[in-house]
């Protein structure tokens, strides 16, 4: 690492002081730091190594297709295993969360960014952050206790009038299903959705939002011509990040989804499972080959994960060089 | 109204701005109409409860408003009207949960709120005794907590440091860039990683062969939580540090750590703490990982390095599960002291926050 600017700054002008040599104190502390900085670099490393390591027994175990198998027996012999169901689960659970809370998140950042009273913008903005403070496991217990029973009547009334559609059909019991994994993760990534998208609608220029007015646009126009196209890159980036949030969740969906593998279109139906809650029901009885099983399953979240969380932060940073070098 | 000065006339200096406002009475008058028309709809027809009645009525409400508006003041300002009401809407609906979270903690949660539930834990107790409480889901959350934040803090601010005061270049931008990346690891992958790795790999070398799960596995796995948070915020913290007074202290020939560790980070510390304290509210509340390498129990166990622990959040999971009918109210009333606890981190969190000299 060859640093420029870790010098303390040479007196310049007249002659070359006597440098105080310590005891190497600076070299110690400047190394101790980078060894921090790069401690991050290597746990990303090291996740990957250690799950793969211990993944890699148990696939080779499998009997099945690990991809497109659906059921999820790695403890009986043979070990039987794959990722399709409970892939297919996280997949839309979080496609419920996202198509819920994402017109509601944004709705939310633009009430406290552009119509709220400062001082109310402030307090409320403060509650929804305490709504991402609360921990998951409470949303969870509040999902299958409390927030089951609107959703079962909500359910059988869709079954009533819309069971033509694939997706409201079956005929019970309802309740612990998809549809309520999903709207509780909706609640949970709303905030995070909300706090980034307002942080950027906040920076839009105010001499566009003034032009917009000033042509007499109305209050929604100035959103539509200057807000909206200006936030575009960081809206995106922000629901990337809440789709981060809702693909790894787990214990909120251990608590309310009806733990049955199955890839189907019907989200009212009790039933369902994710990568994340698969792992916390099942990590119990799971031996060593189902351990492994787990593992292998937690390393193509990780991946996925990654992959998402990466591809968001790249459109920030992008997003970022762009309004620092316009500034 | 709104945060963006809009210009606008005084009031009764341009007739013709006046003569186009919608009277309210208009709006009162189409939302009565469109709550009885929904109500005669869903009671008459039997097709829904109330709910659907409501969500009817907003949307008849929503298209009445609309044709009204539209009539007296033109499309555009029909337009903007309809907009608004959404987004004030989609506010309203997002408080419905919280109210209900709330509400549901505080109702339920006081119903086991007592001595008895501080006081013991579920050692012995059996799914008929009405008994039983969290000391040692309480301990093990306190004793995990201040084990991450004991190895995640000084590993934290260091990064900060480097990535602030010493970092230049790719090599830096990488490792800000996968900061950013690891806030986003799901809990339950750094429980699993801590399972491969310590408790898998690890433990069994101190253990006879045999994995071991302990609290302080679920301690490290909470540190690769809270590890890209607090770097993060300390970062934020140092850069706002004015150059200034680093300048002064080179001047003055301070060496860069002593200046780093004796003006910076003295200058930073209240919105380093700020941040930190959030980090570890957060971490107290992370159920998968302690679950996946603590394990759990049920008795008292004050030695995070050998055996089981267990954690609030754990014990509201395990106790939300349980099939005893004693158990839910003891799982509310575990989370309505998890949340107190979390809040009241955040919360002072942020006061202090406040009280920060350099914020922005």
């Amino acid at each position: 690492m060859s640093d420029p600017g870790v010098d303390t700054p040479a007196p310049s002008g007249g002659g070359q002081l006597p440098r105080r040599k310590g005891f190497g104190a600076e070299t110690v502390f400047r190394t101790g730091t980078l060894a921090a900085g790069t401690l991050v670099l290597v746990i990303i490393v090291a996740i990957t190594a250690f799950l793969i390591n211990e993944a890699v027994p148990a696939l080779r175990a499998d009997t099945a297709n690990f991809i497109t198998e659906t059921e999820w027996f790695p403890n009986q012999t043979p070990p039987v295993f794959g990722i399709a169901a409970i892939a297919w689960g996280t997949l839309v659970t979080s496609v419920i969360a996202l198509v819920v809370a994402v017109p509601i998140a944004l709705g939310i950042a633009l009430y406290l960014s552009h119509y709220a009273h400062r001082r109310v913008a402030t307090t409320f903005g403060f509650l929804i952050d305490l709504l991402a403070a609360v921990p998951s496991v409470v949303f969870g217990l509040w999902g299958f206790t409390v927030f089951i029973r609107p959703v079962r009547t909500f359910s059988i009334w869709l079954n009533d009038y819309f069971s033509w559609l694939p997706f409201f059909g079956g005929d019970g019991p309802f309740g612990r299903s998809f549809l309520l994994g999903g709207l509780v993760l909706a609640i949970m990534v709303l905030p995070i959705i909300t706090s980034l998208s307002r942080e950027v609608f906040l920076q839009t220029p105010v001499p566009d939002q003034e032009a917009a007015l000033s042509l007499g646009a109305t209050r929604w126009e100035m959103i539509r011509t200057s807000v909206l196209p200006y936030g575009r890159a960081g809206v995106i980036a922000s629901i990337m990040l809440g789709l981060g949030r809702a693909l790894g969740e787990t214990i909120a969906l251990a608590l309310t989804l009806g733990f049955i593998n199955e890839i189907t279109f019907n989200i009212i139906e009790n039933g369902g499972n994710s990568i994340a809650a698969n792992i916390a029901n099942g990590f119990g009885e799971a031996g060593e080959i189902g351990r492994g099983a787990l593992i292998a399953s937690g390393l193509v979240l990780f991946a996925i994960t990654l992959v998402v969380n990466m591809a968001a932060r790249v459109i920030i940073y992008r997003r970022r060089e762009f309004t620092e070098s316009a500034a | 109204m709104s945060t963006v000065t809009s210009p606008s006339f005084a009031p009764g200096q341009d007739p013709m701005l006046r003569r186009r406002r919608t009277p309210l009475v208009a709006l009162v008058g189409v939302a009565a109409v469109a709550l009885g028309v929904a109500a005669a709809v869903c009671y008459g027809a039997g097709i829904g409860g109330w709910v659907l009645m409501l969500v009817m009525a907003a949307f008849l409400y929503l298209v009445g408003a609309f044709a009204v508006v539209n009539r007296i003041e033109g499309r555009r300002a029909a337009r903007d009207r309809t907009w608004s009401t959404l987004i004030a809407s989609a506010f309203i609906l997002a408080l419905v949960p919280l109210v209900s979270v709330v509400w549901t903690l505080i109702s339920k949660g006081a119903e086991r709120f007592d001595a008895n539930f501080f006081s013991t834990s579920l050692n012995n107790i059996g799914a008929r005794d009405p008994d039983g409480g969290a000391v040692h889901a309480i301990i093990g959350t306190l004793e995990q907590v201040a084990i991450a934040a004991a190895i995640t803090i000084p590993l934290g601010v260091a990064a900060a440091i480097y990535i602030v005061e010493y970092g230049r270049g790719k090599f830096t931008t990488l490792i800000r860039f996968f900061v950013d990346v690891m806030t986003g690891i799901p809990s339950i992958v750094a429980g699993l990683f801590i399972l491969s790795f310590w408790v898998l790999l690890v433990s069994p070398i101190y253990n006879n062969g045999q994995p071991q799960f302990s609290g302080f596995a679920a301690a490290l796995a909470l540190s690769v939580l809270m590890l890209p948070t607090i770097v993060r915020s300390t970062e934020e913290m140092l850069r706002l540090v004015p150059a200034p007074l680093r300048e002064g202290a080179y001047a003055l020939g301070v060496p860069k750590w002593k200046t780093i560790l004796r003006v910076v980070i003295p200058t930073a510390l209240p919105g380093i703490i700020t941040g930190i304290m959030l980090s570890i509210a957060r971490a107290a509340g992370e159920t998968a990982p302690v679950l996946l390498v603590a394990g759990g129990t049920a008795a008292v166990n004050i030695n995070p390095f050998n055996n089981n622990q267990s954690s609030l959040s754990l014990f509201v999971f395990q106790q939300a599960s349980d099939a005893s009918r004693f158990a839910p109210p003891r799982a509310w009333t575990a989370a309505l002291t998890l949340v107190a606890l979390v809040l009241i981190l955040t919360v002072v969190a942020k006061l202090f926050a406040r009280r920060n000299r350099i914020s922005r």
